[in-house]
């Protein structure tokens, strides 16, 4: 009998060419490539090398594009760096003749929505991108991880990249969620009880009948948040949920190509016995809407809790920065959550942008107003048409928020979508590291609904109090 | 790339966990190009190392006349978390960084170290924090890394062994160009290539 195997080595064994020391070369499926990429285009043209395989590269730009006033191309990038930077992108790809759905495509969108959306994101894939966030992909049952441009150059030359297996963990979720708690609440619980670096140099699998019963929207938020615990990849075994959202899309395997590739699918999932370097466990019952406080994504609570004390939190290396991070978010200690007040309301990105994550949002916008400035751009433009067709475009702005274009947007806030300095912003996004919606700027992170609820009371809100029978 | 052997230069201390990749560099510089003539020095800590208006901040500690020279860090636990960002190591390097000496690192940030040619040294939180504050004690301190010997040297000449993966310390200290170190295995790639490729025919 053959030892049992976890998805995660299943996937890594079958694409490892050779190994040496502690390394393996492992073969990469597919690349991604965004408009961030363009260090690792010039390091390959300086050294007069080529793509080796273009068509396993996919590209499209997120980073800097504007989410307003799109209809001029890119003439309606106004900054000229930004237009630079979407610029390379689209002569990077033309020269090296790879797939670009740059500005004006209708399929552009996040990288990280799009891969999915297309069919691209397939189970038993390795997937590399330019990008930390790539652990996405994992949720369906992809091997997806984030590399820094020299890695990405090496991709580019190669189609392979030396890497040392990562070692595995874990994240059993069981149990029903209750009413007002998603996925978003989920991964925050989770950073908030291993930290952010928890799964330093691991790869995570989640598993347990939470995630079995999810949706894949559901899974992909969970699993683009793995970074934000430390661990390169996140990844849930691919089920029927998996096969149904695959089923039809452009990339996807077609006719006797499915049946062939559903039968290696149906293969992937962790065997029973299969080892971990750890595991960790959650009871999804007794899960709240969670929200961060500071300025790390661990600095988590339900939104029934007040701001703690620094002294509260758990030896002098997380007191120390919880010190700092309350003198940042300008917080008092024993405050309740909900009487923190918000300036601003941000929903979409990477995370959060989804179509399922919408209508969520618009579930608790209808009929109500909101009562600070609110932005929403979709994680690509189908889920904008899609929200149109659906009519959430009109509860959106019927609320008062602005319906905007596709983008990253204000999450990594490189298009010059900021929160002004000292402003306080309820977002779907996923770092709330200083600065990280612009300079000054404090965030807070939350669910799609979590979000609309703060926007229509203008403080930190307990959604299960808006919610509709 | 340039190799790396050993090194003995001005240490500088930064007492800062989870020192995350928007803060080495913020977001907004990342649209920057890099060339020889214009690194990304001038973006590093920027807003830690800047006021609103551009003028230093005299209370950080690259900004205090003795560690304007550091070639060395020394920081905590968790350094360079977050985001991909290659742009992190550049501004560190074009800086004048060659070693980053802390408890733990973001496993994207490590790697772009390496490939960069630039040192991760992981030394116990202790450790890390025992340097610190000889430094601290006296400002301008220089410590020595050998990387053949795995080996810091601190300022009151105690030495600390530390691990690195046997295959990272060849590649550093050789100055290897790891592109050319993948397609020596060509003829392997293209055999599975063909293989993978014939196995999973609606990849191709």
């Amino acid at each position: 009998m053959t030892t049992p195997r976890s998805l995660f080595a299943k996937i890594w064994d079958q694409h490892v060419i050779t190994e040496r020391e502690g390394e393996a070369l492992l073969y990469i499926d597919r690349n991604l490539v965004h408009d961030g990429s363009f260090h690792a285009f010039t390091q390959l043209a300086r050294e007069g090398r080529k793509v080796r395989k273009p068509r396993q590269t996919f590209a499209t730009a997120d980073h800097y594009l504007p989410t307003v006033g799109r209809s001029r191309g890119l003439a309606s990038i106004t900054d000229p760096e930004m237009r630079g930077m979407v610029d390379l992108l689209e002569h990077n790809t033309r020269e090296n003749d790879i797939l670009h759905l740059g500005i004006d495509d209708p399929r552009q969108g996040i990288i990280h929505v799009i891969g999915p959306e297309l069919g691209l994101t397939q189970p038993g894939l390795t997937i590399t991108c330019g990008d930390s966030h790539t652990s996405t992909h994992g949720a369906l049952g992809a091997l997806a991880f984030g590399v820094g441009a020299s890695q990405l150059k090496q991709i580019l030359a190669t189609q392979c990249l030396w890497q040392k297996k990562a070692k595995t963990l874990r994240v059993v979720i069981d149990g029903v969620l209750n009413p007002g708690v998603g996925a978003k609440d989920v991964i925050l619980a989770i950073i908030a009880k291993i930290g952010t670096a928890g799964a330093t140099s691991h790869s995570i699998e989640y598993a347990g009948s939470t995630i079995r019963a999810m949706s894949m929207a559901g899974r992909l938020t969970i699993c683009n948040m793995s970074i934000e615990a430390g661990a390169r990849a996140g990844m849930v075994a691919p089920d029927d949920t998996t096969f149904e959202f695959l089923a039809g899309r452009e990339f996807s395997p077609k006719h006797e190509e499915w049946d062939r590739a559903l039968e290696w699918w149906c293969t992937l999932p962790s065997d029973d016995g299969a080892a971990f370097d750890s595991e960790v466990s959650l009871d999804a019952a007794a899960l709240e809407p969670t929200v961060t406080w500071g300025t790390t994504p661990e600095e988590a609570l339900p939104v029934t809790a007040r701001i703690p004390c620094a002294s509260d939190l758990a030896g002098p290396d997380k007191q120390a920065h919880a010190a700092e991070a309350l003198r940042y978010m300008g917080l008092t200690p024993g405050t309740p959550l909900t009487e923190i007040p918000i300036d601003r309301a941000f929903i979409g990105t990477c995370t959060n942008g989804r179509i399922e994550d919408l209508r969520a949002a618009a579930a608790i916008l209808r009929g109500r107003k909101i009562v600070v400035p609110g932005w929403i751009s979709p994680g690509s433009t189908p889920v904008k048409r899609q929200a149109e067709a659906e009519g959430l475009d009109r509860i959106f702005t019927e609320a008062g928020f602005e319906w905007r274009d596709s983008g990253c947007s204000s999450c990594a806030a490189m298009n010059g979508d900021t929160v002004p300095a000292g402003m306080r912003c309820a977002s779907t996004s996923n770092r709330n590291f200083e600065g990280r919606q612009g300079k000054g700027a404090r965030t807070h992170l939350m669910s799609p609904a979590m979000v609309a609820a703060a926007a229509v009371t203008g403080r930190i809100t307990d959604v299960r109090t808006l919610l509709r029978s | 790339m340039t190799p790396f052997t050993r090194l003995t230069a001005v240490a500088a201390p930064l007492d800062i966990a989870n020192l995350d990749t928007d803060k080495l560099i913020p977001a907004r510089f990342l649209r920057k190009l890099r060339s020889a003539d214009a690194g990304y020095d001038p973006w590093l800590f920027y807003d830690m190392r800047f006021d609103g208006e551009g003028r230093e901040r005299p209370e950080f500690i690259l900004n205090q006349p003795q560690y304007r020279n550091a070639q060395i860090l020394v920081a905590d636990l968790n350094f360079g978390c977050g985001s991909s960002r290659e742009g992190a190591v550049y501004a560190l390097m074009d800086y004048g960084f060659r070693a980053v000496i802390a408890a733990s690192f973001g496993d994207i940030h490590y790697a772009n170290e390496i490939q960069n040619g630039m040192l991760p040294v992981t030394l116990p939180q202790q450790t890390c924090k025992a340097l610190r504050d000889q430094l601290r004690a006296r400002p301008g301190a220089e410590l020595s890394i050998d990387l053949e010997s795995q080996i810091v040297t601190d300022t009151l000449s105690k030495t600390h062994r530390f691990d690195i993966d046997a295959v990272y310390k060849e590649r550093l200290l050789r100055g290897l160009d790891e592109v050319a170190m993948v397609l020596q295995h060509l003829p392997e790639i293209e055999a599975f290539e063909k293989r993978h490729h014939e196995a999973h025919r609606w990849l191709t």
